[in-house]
């Protein structure tokens, strides 16, 4: 999507924070100089865009509970059909196509890991592939956010 | 002063949080209506969710690929377990490098042990980028794969609270 100046904005300044106010939205208006109700339509629009996924927390994963990358090796003729099955399940985030034997890569975050284990087994039995279970052992660099600077 | 949310709100409070703040004026407020709070009970909770550091971070959360950032791949490196530890922070230092993680290897089928996302919008230019990186750090030898993203079937947070019925995801 094509991005206008405000938008631009509020990405670049707060992507990896916002105040943790009453009124955020006005917070952040009053910052960069234009009305709450600005920033409201432009925060709309990107989600409309589908390129705003949401306002608020991305989770320590070490704090908030368990989760692992999983990757299957699907034959490709039923990669549609693999992928519906393991997105239907509430645990799966982050389902994607990737080029290797390894095909259908996601994330599983759940309140614990038994849970994980259940889902993991129950992807097993509905697909018949088995899942490669690699949680994070260590994080060396943990920031989601990135910069703009060569968005179109 | 602890906040005044007992552990059910708290669980739904979180649940919300995971699907993300309303875009109304005041978030909070609307928060409380549906957990049966207050305003000021829900920003005290979740300020001090942030100061325990529960979060990451509290902000705009994106979808790279709708903002054109296409080129979407995750290398992965097979580190012996001697240097993985120097190499995933040389690595999580570096610019362009957005994730860093150490993961085990599950032989015979996967013997790689480190991974990291790297986000572009060509990927030529991705890969190009990759190959200056691991040569900058002497790396290239060492077995490693680019494992680029054709497609994506998914794309939500996390879903770590109990299930909520309010909390499907496209």
């Amino acid at each position: 999507m094509h991005l206008d100046d405000l938008s631009r904005r509020l990405i670049d300044r707060f992507q990896h924070g916002l105040p943790l106010c009453a009124e955020p939205y006005a917070a952040m208006a009053r910052e960069l100089d234009c009305s709450e109700a600005a920033v409201l339509d432009a925060l709309a629009l990107l989600q409309q865009a589908d390129a705003l996924s949401r306002v608020g927390p991305v989770f320590e994963h070490s704090r908030a509970g368990a989760s692992t990358l999983v990757a299957l090796a699907v034959p490709e003729e039923r990669l549609e059909q693999v992928a519906a099955q393991v997105n239907q399940h509430p645990e799966v985030n982050h389902n994607y196509l990737r080029e290797h034997r390894y095909n259908l890569w996601f994330v599983l975050t759940a309140p614990h890991r038994a849970q994980i284990d259940q889902v993991l087994a129950q992807i097993a039995a509905e697909t018949g592939l088995a899942p490669l279970d690699l949680p994070m052992q260590r994080a060396y660099r943990i920031d989601l956010g990135f910069p703009l600077g060569d968005t179109p | 002063m602890s906040p005044s949310l007992d552990t059910a709100q708290q669980l739904h409070l979180r649940s919300l949080l995971e699907v993300g703040l309303p875009l109304h004026s005041q978030p909070f407020a609307v928060l409380g209506e549906r957990i049966g709070a207050t305003q000021q009970q829900v920003l005290e909770q979740v300020q001090d969710w942030q100061a325990q550091g529960l979060f990451r971070r509290f902000g705009l959360i994106l979808k790279h690929r709708a903002l054109g950032f296409r080129a979407n791949a995750m290398l992965v490196l097979d580190i012996p377990d001697a240097l993985v530890e120097r190499v995933g922070e040389q690595l999580g230092q570096t610019a362009g490098i957005n994730l860093c993680y150490q993961r085990p290897r599950r032989l015979p089928h996967w013997s790689y042990n480190l991974f990291c996302m790297v986000h572009g919008r060509e990927r030529a230019q991705v890969e190009a980028r990759i190959a200056a990186i691991l040569a900058a750090h002497g790396l290239q030898d060492y077995p490693h794969r680019l494992l680029f993203s054709s497609k994506a079937y998914k794309q939500c947070g996390g879903r770590y609270a109990p299930q909520q019925p309010e909390r499907a995801c496209g």
